[in-house]
C-alpha cells in the first residue's frame, strides 16, 4: 500500500452519475441524439478512465491500491470510509462492467430508437453503471452494500420500464422484494463482521484474519454462519435457488437491460462478493459445501426449466441462472479464480446472446415466441453468425471462451474433497442440458421455415410464462409485445449497424476471451489465474512473501482440495465436458431439425413431467401460497384493520371524541342560571376552606 | 356570669330563628322583616360583647337604612309571592351539601378548640367606646376612611344612573 | 364567660343559612337579603375576635397596626361597603325588573351559552 500514485478512482463511478443526472433532470427536453450523446460520452469516459487506472497500476504496481476520500460513519470504534480500492479482482470487474456496459449503451441507441421514455432509459442505465461501479470499486462492505442496493433499485426501475404494463410493474416489484430478502441476510453477515473485527474495510478485516492464525472451522462457528449469511445475500442478487424466481420475470424489461443487468453485471455481484470474501469462506468448509451444493443444484434445476420454454428470452434467463450456478459452484469448491474467469467469459457470450436475441426480436417485429420463428439464417445473416458463435461458446466447445472457463470449474469441482465427483457429474450433465437447450434455441430460431402465426400457441404456454401473481388472466403475456418492439417495417430485416457493431465486438471477445486462461496441461500458462493470485492468496495459511509464492505456484489457488493433477486426468475431464456438449448438439439437431415431430411425441408421452417443467415446477405458485398470501392476509387483517384502523385511528379519533365528550359535559356548567353559578362558587369556597383548615389543623 | 350566657342563648336563638324564617317565607316582605329581627338581635349580642358603637350603628345604618331601602324596593316593584318555578338542580344537589359540609366542619373545629379559644367578657374599660373608635378611625385608618367616602359617592352616582328611567 | 367558640359557631350558622338562602331562593331581592345576612354573620365574628383579643392580650397577632379595636373598625367599613352595595344592587334589580318584568332569578338567564 505504499503507492505514490493517485488514480482518482472516484471519478469512475462519478461520470455515469453525472450522465444520469443530466439525462434524468433535463433529458425530457433533449432530442434523442443529445440524450444518447450524453449517455455514451460519460460511459465511454468511465471506461477510458478505468482503462487508464488499470494500465497505470497493473505492471508492478503495489496492490491493493486504496484511496479514501472521506470518513462516512464514525461511531465509537467503528468507522466506515468513502473509499475505493483497485486490485486485480476489481480491475477485472471494472473493465467488464464499463466495457460491456459501453457496448450495450451503443446497442441501445439503436434498439430503443422508437421507444417512448428514451431519456429515462438512458438515465436509468447510467444510474445503474454508477451503482455497479461503486459496488466493484468500494473498499469496504458498507459502500459495496450501497452499490448493491443501488443496482437493485436500478434493476427495479429498468425491469418496470414499461410501467404501464401490469406484468412489467409486477416483475420489477418482485425483483426488488426478493432481492431484499437476500440483502437482509447480507446485512446480518456484515453485522457479524463488525462485531468480530470492528471494521468493514477489506484491508482491515482480511489482515486481521490473516494475522489471527485461525484454523478452518469444523462445525458451525462464526465464519460458517457469516459465510452462510453472505451466501444468502448472494443468492438473492445472483438468482440462485431459492431466490432465483425474479430473474425469469425480469425479462419484461427491454432486452438491453436483460443483457446488461441480468446477464453480464448485476447478477455477478454476488459472485464478486463471495470471491472478495474468500478469506472468510476458506475458514468455513461447511459454508463452502453449502455454497457448492446450492450452485450445483441451481445449475441443473434451471437447466431443466430451460428445456421447455418457448420464449427466446426466457430460455436465456434460465440459462443465466444455470451459468450463475456454475460460478457459485466454483466458489463453493474454493476455485474463486475459475468462478471469476467464468464470470468474465459469461459476460461476453451471454450479453451477446441477449443482444442477438434482441436483434432477432427486432427483425421479426416484436415476436418473442420461438415457435413462430424459423429459417431466419438467410434473412439476418450477421445476427445468425454472432448468435452461432455465442451458442457454441456457451455450450463449451473449444477453442471458444466458454470451454476454458467451464472446464476449469468442472476440473476444480472434481478435485474437491467434499463429494467432488458427484458435483462434477452433475456439472457435466448440466453442460449437456445447456448445450441441448441452447442448440434447440438455435435450430428453432434460425433453421427450418419462417412461420409467423402458424403455430397455435396454446393456453399452457401463456399461463406458464405469466408472472405468478393472483388475478392474472391467461392472455396477459400477449405475444407480439406491441409496446416492446413492434414497428411496422414490414418483413424480416437485419438490424442497423449501430446494433450489429457491439454484437460483432462481443463475438470477437467470446472467441478470444478464454485464451487468457488456457490451463497448463493444454500448454498455456493460465495468465488469468496468475493475475488473480495475489488477491486470492490472502488466505489464512499465507505469510509475507505472497507475490513470490504466487508467481511460482500455478495451481495452489485452491484452498479446498488437493492440488496435484495429472495431465491425463485433466484431458479426460475436458473431453467429458466437450462430449456432453456434443451430445446436446446432436439431440437438438435430431429433435429440432431432422425430425421435428419428435418433440411433440415425447411431450405427449411424458405429459405430466412436461407440464411440471413447463410450469417451472410450480415454484412461483407455491411461494405465492406459502409466503405471499399469508403475509397479505396478515397485513390486511391484522396490521391494517387491526392496528392501523383499530388502534391508531381509534386512539386518535378517540382522543378527539373524548375531548368533544368532555367539552360537551363541561359546557352544561354554563347554564346562565345564576343559582347554579352561585352553588359552584359555594362548593369551591367550601373546598378551599376545608382544605386550609385541614392543613392548618394538621 | 350566668346572665350573660342566658342573654346570649336567647338572642342567639332569636337570630337563628329569624334567619330560618327568612328562608322559609315565600313573600319577600316577610323575609325582609325577619332580617330586621336578625339584625336587631345581633345588635344586642354586640352589646354583650362590649361593642357599643358597633351596636348603635348596626341599628341605625343596617336595620334603619339598608333594610328600609329593601322594603321600599319591594314595595316599588310590587314583588309578589314567590312562584314555583323549575329551579337549578345543581343548587339543590351540590350547593346544599357543600354548605352543610362547610358548616359542620367549622362547627366541629370550633367545638374542638373550645377550651383553647377561651372566653370573651365585658370588661369595664373604654374598650369599644365611641371616642376610642374615633381616635382609631381618624388617625390610623384615615386612608381607608377617605376611600370609603369616595366609594359611597360612586355608589350614589351609580344608583342614580341605574335607577333612571330611559329618557327619550 | 362565654367561650369564643360559641360566637363563632353562631356566626357560622348564620353564614351557612345565608348561603342556603342564596342558593335556594328564587326571588332576587330575597337572594340579596341572604347576602346581607352573610355579611352580618361575618361582622359578628369580627366583633367577637376584637373582644377576645382585648381580654386575652397574649393572643393578639403581632403586626403593624393590629389593635384589638381594629375589629370594630373593620365592621364599620363592612357596613359602609354593604350600604353602597345594597344601593347599587337594588338599582340594578330595578332596571332588570324593568326589562324582564320578573323577579324570578331563573328567568334572568341571558348569560347562558
Amino acid at each position: 500500500m505504499t503507492n505514490n500514485l493517485n488514480l482518482n478512482l472516484w471519478v469512475i463511478p462519478l461520470l455515469p452519475l453525472i450522465g444520469a443526472a443530466i439525462n434524468g433532470l433535463f433529458g425530457r427536453r433533449f432530442k434523442n441524439a443529445v440524450v444518447n450523446t450524453v449517455a455514451l460520452l460519460f460511459t465511454a469516459l468511465a471506461f477510458g478512465w478505468a482503462l487508464r487506472a488499470v494500465w497505470t497500476l497493473w505492471p508492478g504496481g503495489d496492490t491493493p491500491y486504496v484511496e479514501v476520500l472521506a470518513p462516512w460513519i464514525a461511531a465509537g470504534k467503528f468507522s466506515a470510509p468513502f473509499g475505493f480500492q483497485l486490485d486485480q479482482l476489481s480491475m477485472i470487474m471494472v473493465l467488464v462492467v464499463t466495457g460491456v456496459g459501453f457496448l450495450i449503451h451503443i446497442y441501445s441507441v439503436g434498439y430503443m430508437a422508437h421507444e417512448g421514455g428514451y431519456y429515462r432509459f438512458f438515465a436509468y442505465l447510467n444510474l445503474f453503471m454508477f451503482f455497479m461501479l461503486t459496488l466493484v470499486l468500494a473498499n469496504n462492505y458498507l459502500l459495496m452494500f450501497v452499490g448493491w442496493e443501488g443496482v437493485g433499485l436500478a434493476s427495479y426501475l429498468l425491469i418496470g420500464f414499461y410501467f404501464l404494463k401490469d406484468s412489467a410493474a409486477n416483475a420489477g416489484k418482485k425483483a426488488f422484494i426478493v432481492n431484499r430478502i437476500g440483502d437482509f441476510a447480507f446485512l446480518i453477515g456484515m453485522f457479524l463482521i463488525i462485531q468480530r473485527f470492528g471494521s468493514l474495510t477489506y484491508t482491515d478485516v482480511f489482515s486481521q484474519i490473516a494475522k489471527g492464525n485461525f484454523s478452518a472451522e469444523a462445525g458451525w462457528g462464526f465464519f460458517t454462519i457469516t459465510g452462510i449469511c453472505l451466501l444468502i445475500g448472494a443468492t438473492g442478487k445472483s438468482a440462485q435457488f431459492p431466490l432465483y424466481v425474479w430473474l425469469p420475470d425480469a425479462m419484461e424489461g427491454p432486452t438491453p437491460v436483460s443483457a446488461l443487468i441480468h446477464a453480464a453485471t448485476m447478477v455477478t455481484a454476488g459472485i464478486y462478493m463471495i470471491a472478495r470474501s474468500h478469506a472468510i469462506f476458506n475458514l468455513a468448509p461447511n459454508a463452502l459445501v453449502v455454497v457448492a451444493v446450492i450452485g450445483c443444484f441451481t445449475a441443473i434445476f434451471a437447466a431443466t426449466m430451460g428445456l421447455a420454454q418457448t420464449d427466446i428470452k426466457r430460455v436465456l434467463a434460465y440459462s443465466t441462472v444455470s451459468q450463475l450456478g456454475y460460478m457459485v459452484l466454483a466458489c463453493g469448491v474454493a476455485a474463486y479464480t475459475a468462478g471469476i474467469f467464468h464470470l468474465m467469459t459469461h459476460a461476453f457470450f451471454k450479453a451477446l446472446l441477449f443482444l442477438g436475441a434482441g436483434s432477432v426480436i427486432h427483425a421479426v417485429g416484436g415476436e418473442q415466441d420461438m415457435r413462430r420463428m424459423g429459417g431466419l439464417r438467410q434473412k439476418i445473416p450477421v445476427t445468425f453468425w454472432v448468435m452461432t458463435i455465442a451458442t457454441f461458446a456457451i455450450a463449451g466447445f473449444p477453442p471458444l471462451s466458454g470451454f476454458f472457463s467451464k472446464d476449469q470449474i468442472l476440473g476444480s469441482a472434481f478435485h474437491s474433497s467434499h463429494g467432488g465427483p458427484v458435483l462434477w457429474a452433475v456439472g457435466v450433465l448440466t453442460a449437456g442440458l445447456t448445450s441441448f437447450y441452447m442448440f434447440r434455441l438455435w435450430f428453432m430460431t434460425f433453421f427450418g421455415e419462417y412461420k409467423p402465426g402458424a403455430v397455435d400457441v396454446g393456453e399452457e404456454a401463456h399461463a406458464a410464462n405469466a408472472p405468478a401473481h393472483p388475478g392474472h388472466g391467461a392472455a396477459s403475456h400477449s405475444h407480439g409485445h406491441a409496446d416492446d418492439h413492434a414497428h411496422g417495417h414490414g418483413g424480416v430485416h437485419e438490424s442497423p449497424w449501430v446494433m450489429l457493431g457491439p454484437l460483432v465486438v462481443l463475438a470477437v471477445l467470446s472467441i478470444v476471451g478464454g485464451w487468457v486462461g488456457i490451463p497448463q496441461f493444454m500448454g498455456g500458462n493460465n495468465h488469468f489465474e496468475h493475475f488473480l493470485a495475489p488477491v486470492m492468496q490472502s488466505g489464512p495459511a499465507v505469510t509475507g512473501e505472497q507475490a513470490a509464492k504466487a508467481e511460482n505456484d500455478s495451481t495452489s489457488a485452491h484452498a479446498g482440495g488437493p492440488s496435484e493433477e495429472s495431465a491425463g486426468e485433466e484431458w479426460m475431464l475436458a473431453g467429458a465436458s466437450v462430449g456432453a456438449g456434443v451430445f446436446g448438439l446432436f439431440f437438438a439437431w435430431l429433435l429440432y431439425y431432422k425430425r421435428p415431430e419428435l418433440p411433440n411425441q415425447i411431450t405427449s408421452k411424458m405429459h405430466g413431467i412436461y407440464l411440471l417443467v413447463l410450469h417451472k415446477y410450480y415454484i412461483d405458485e407455491s411461494y405465492g401460497a406459502i409466503f405471499v398470501k399469508p403475509l397479505l392476509a396478515l397485513s390486511t387483517i391484522v396490521l391494517w384493520r387491526g392496528v392501523d384502523q383499530g388502534v391508531i385511528d381509534g386512539l386518535v379519533n378517540g382522543a378527539g371524541s373524548a375531548s368533544k365528550g368532555i367539552g360537551n359535559e363541561l359546557r352544561q356548567m354554563q347554564s346562565g342560571n345564576i343559582r347554579s353559578y352561585a352553588s359552584w362558587v359555594a362548593v369551591g369556597g367550601a373546598a378551599v376552606i376545608v382544605f386550609m383548615l385541614w392543613w392548618g389543623v394538621k | 356570669m350566668f346572665i350573660h350566657q342566658f342573654l346570649f342563648v336567647v338572642f342567639g336563638l332569636i337570630c337563628v330563628a329569624g334567619a330560618i324564617n327568612l328562608l322559609v317565607q315565600r313573600h319577600p316582605i316577610n323575609s325582609a322583616l325577619s332580617l330586621v329581627v336578625v339584625m336587631a338581635s345581633l345588635a344586642l349580642i354586640y352589646l354583650l360583647l362590649g361593642a357599643e358603637f358597633v351596636a348603635a350603628i348596626q341599628l341605625i345604618v343596617y336595620a334603619g337604612a339598608i333594610m328600609v331601602l329593601f322594603v321600599f324596593v319591594i314595595m316599588l316593584l310590587n314583588a309578589g309571592a314567590e312562584e314555583r318555578s323549575r329551579g337549578s338542580q345543581i343548587a339543590l344537589f351540590i350547593g346544599v351539601p357543600g354548605v352543610v359540609v362547610l358548616a359542620t366542619t367549622v362547627a366541629w373545629l370550633m367545638g374542638q378548640s373550645a377550651n383553647r379559644l377561651g372566653d370573651v367578657s365585658i370588661s369595664p374599660s373604654d374598650f369599644g367606646e365611641t371616642h376610642a373608635i374615633a381616635r382609631l378611625l381618624f388617625r390610623d385608618f384615615l386612608l381607608p376612611f377617605e376611600i370609603t367616602s369616595v366609594l359611597i359617592l360612586i355608589a350614589i352616582m351609580g344608583a342614580v344612573v341605574l335607577g333612571k328611567k330611559e329618557s327619550q | 364567660m362565654i367561650p369564643l367558640s360559641w360566637y363563632l359557631i353562631l356566626s357560622g350558622i348564620l353564614f351557612s343559612l345565608g348561603v342556603f338562602g342564596f342558593l335556594l331562593k328564587r326571588n332576587i331581592i330575597t337572594i340579596f337579603m341572604s347576602i346581607e345576612l352573610m355579611l352580618n354573620a361575618v361582622n359578628l365574628s369580627f366583633v367577637a375576635f376584637a373582644n377576645y383579643w382585648n381580654t386575652h392580650p397574649g393572643t393578639l397577632p403581632s403586626g403593624a397596626g393590629v389593635l384589638p379595636l381594629s375589629g370594630h373598625i373593620f365592621v364599620f367599613f363592612v357596613m359602609v361597603v354593604a350600604a353602597a352595595e345594597a344601593a347599587v344592587g337594588l338599582a340594578i334589580i330595578i332596571s332588570v325588573f324593568r326589562t324582564r318584568e320578573t323577579l324570578n332569578v331563573d328567568r334572568v338567564n341571558l348569560l347562558k351559552l
